[in-house]
């Protein structure tokens, strides 16, 4: 848990400007009065089972631990949910939080474009406006998503400054908060940015874990040995990771997005590469140069082309309770075909990541080991863009 | 009392800001010249950042110019040194610039170094009251303000934070990024009253400001006027021409608020 300044050891804080103080601290507050309140609760489990689908499955890729021949390896599905991905457990608490705050109006940050239709969904549930800041790079590599988006009744702000990447999606959305506050939450989409909202973000993705925990109990009798997620600002990984922090022996793994290498500049590994700093409201690690710019970062994966991530993942890394391993475009396009061919099952290739750590980790493994694989969101929205990596055309 | 506090003793302030580098530093140091020329009280400089997340476009695009052309921040603290021991700069210095740059570079590195340039303060726009203390206890040691900024938001919160202010206080005119706006909405002279009422610390007013007018309008609720983007605009225009330009625009804002 974070101290009450809101931080995870060093990282963490609210490094923004004044303008947005009184609103990070209503939301805090109105985060404390609701958070173990029954009615919000109720509220929210209910959304989750009869409107996201959940629990999502826990599901043994049989095939997939027979072929590897070492580990016993479970899927968690994220991918099954309403949306296609882990960001529908977040923006529903957010959105019912937001509801509750009587803000009217919502906007967000997206990279993939999952959490952008993931806020345009919940957006469109709940009646209430909704603007999402894409950066226009990845507008391009996710076509799909856009028009996702604006079907469900949202507006659709292409971001050209910078990278033209999410980061600089996250960096309108902070200047669009700070020019309208009065009836807009800012649904983050990610643990990261300044507290509350790694708290708030973690604890409603929290349960992914909540439920692996339960399923793998209940399943295998014990407690999983690995717990691998992939890893950008790091939302499904620290929800993957959290039930399981108390519980020494189960190793958790954190799959950053190496692009084309930790040894290239065309890289998003932030723990592999990056250094402490202060950017978007939080203390924590980021890619940057000597005098502190932020780096161009790079990965195949519009979600994990982030130069920095939550400050509980860099606290995770400090005291050596999580592993952060780097795995590059090539290992996770290969993963995204392997576990399409090989269970049927086509994962986002931001969860390729962890999927591919997966492929190297769990042959070295003995097979009475268990292994839990987060598969955080459904591949179809890569499927243009992986084609176009083989050098194959096709129109969406 | 510190030199940035001094400079307010003389009627109305006027505190230009200069994205330091754009388009290269030799006209940042020519334009800061002639800022001094035509009556600045203090002049800030803006070091840029990559992701500046206060910024409107105008400032953003001028700091990306700046990146581009190799602008770092040794090389501004070269340029200060020039300022003072080669181009008879005397006024106060004030860098405005992000957390991420004082902190990559040392936080308590930057600040000895910018004392020993003599630059007299900083402004740090993504480092609010409750995160200050990282680095106004070395700011204190230098001998350096680390000015405070208050927000049209900030509500109860002003009188902690004006209590607590050194320098001189930052009332941040409107809600949103910095930019030319051509109407100030928010109630100035209410917020200007709230700060004057907990701390005898001057007041500037900033964000939006472009036109004499605004100028003279904004001077009459606080004790100084500070204006950005209209003169990184003009910069933009002029390029390395900008310093007359810049020079002429300094004076019409400062006849207009004496």
């Amino acid at each position: 848990m974070p101290d009450s300044k809101g931080r995870f050891g060093l990282h963490g804080g609210q490094y923004i400007p004044e303008t947005l103080m009184n609103a990070v601290i209503e939301l805090e507050e109105a985060y404390n009065h609701y958070k173990d309140d029954p009615e919000f609760n109720k509220e929210l489990t209910e959304l989750f089972n009869e409107y996201a689908g959940r629990p999502s499955n826990l599901y043994y890729a049989e095939k997939m631990t027979k072929d590897l021949g070492g580990a016993k390896i479970y899927l968690k599905r994220e991918d099954l949910n309403h949306t296609g991905s882990h960001k529908i457990n977040n923006v529903l608490g957010q959105a019912l939080l937001a509801k509750k705050m009587g803000k009217t109006r919502l906007i967000a940050e997206t990279g993939a474009g999952q959490h952008g239709v993931a806020t345009a969904t919940a957006a469109a549930l709940f009646g209430m406006e909704c603007v999402v800041f894409m950066g226009q790079v990845d507008c391009e590599r996710q076509a799909l998503n856009v028009y996702r988006m604006k079907l469900l009744g949202a507006d659709v702000v292409p971001v050209t400054s910078g990278t033209a990447t999410l980061k600089d999606a996250v960096s309108e959305c902070m200047r669009e908060w700070t020019t309208r506050i009065d009836d807009t939450h800012y649904c983050l989409g990610s643990v990261m940015g300044p507290h509350p909202f790694p708290t708030i973000v973690r604890d409603f993705q929290a349960v992914i874990s909540r439920e692996s925990r339960a399923q793998i109990l209940e399943k295998e009798g014990r407690l999983p040995d690995y717990v691998l997620a992939c890893c950008g600002g790091g939302s499904n990984a620290i929800g993957s990771f959290y039930n399981y922090i108390g519980d020494e022996g189960v190793h958790l793994i954190g799959c950053e997005a190496a692009g084309r290498g930790i040894d290239t500049f065309e890289t998003a590994a932030t723990i592999n590469t990056g250094k402490l700093g202060i950017f978007h409201g939080m203390k924590s690690y980021f890619c940057q140069d000597e005098y502190g710019q932020i780096a161009p970062v790079y990965s195949i994966s519009a979600g994990l082309d982030y130069p920095g991530i939550g400050p509980e993942h860099a606290n995770l890394h400090d005291t050596g309770r999580a592993q952060y391993v780097a795995i590059t475009d090539d290992e996770a396009v290969n993963a995204f075909e392997y576990l399409s061919k090989t269970e049927g099952v086509i994962p986002a290739i931001e969860s390729a990541h962890a999927v591919a750590y997966a492929m190297k980790l769990a042959p070295t493994l003995d097979k009475d080991k268990i292994m839990i694989v987060t598969i955080s969101g459904r591949g179809d929205k890569d499927c243009a863009a992986i084609a176009r990596y083989r050098g194959v055309n096709i129109n969406e | 009392m510190s030199n940035i506090a001094k400079a307010f003793e003389n009627g109305k302030a006027f505190i230009p800001f200069i994205t330091c580098g754009d388009p290269d530093l030799d006209t940042t140091a020519q334009c800061i010249v002639e800022m001094q020329k035509n009556g600045a009280s203090i002049v800030e400089l803006g070091i840029p950042f990559s992701d500046p997340t206060a910024e409107g476009p105008v400032i953003m695009e001028a700091s990306l110019r700046a990146l581009t052309g190799g602008c770092t921040t040794d090389k501004v603290f070269e340029m200060v040194k020039r300022l003072r021991t080669e181009l008879g700069v005397t006024i106060p210095m004030v860098f405005m610039t992000y957390a991420n740059v004082v902190f990559s570079y040392g936080i308590e590195r930057f600040c000895q170094k910018a004392k020993e340039l003599g630059v007299d303060g900083m402004i740090l726009p993504d480092v609010p009251y409750e995160e200050k203390d990282e680095f106004d206890a070395i700011c204190k040691k230098y001998d350096l303000d680390l000015i405070s900024l208050i927000a049209p938001t900030s509500n109860e919160r002003i009188s902690m934070i004006a209590t607590e202010a050194s320098g001189f206080i930052y009332i941040v005119s409107s809600l949103g990024v910095t930019g030319v706006r051509s109407k100030i909405t928010t109630d100035v002279a209410a917020l200007c009253t709230a700060v004057k009422s907990a701390t005898n610390v001057p007041c500037a007013i900033g964000f939006g400001i472009s036109t004499p007018e605004q100028a003279a309008a904004m001077a009459k609720n606080a004790d100084g006027v500070i204006v950005g983007s209209a003169i990184v605009k003009i910069v933009a225009q002029y390029g390395k021409d900008a310093p007359a330009h810049v020079g002429e625009y300094v004076k019409s804002i400062v006849d207009a608020i004496k």
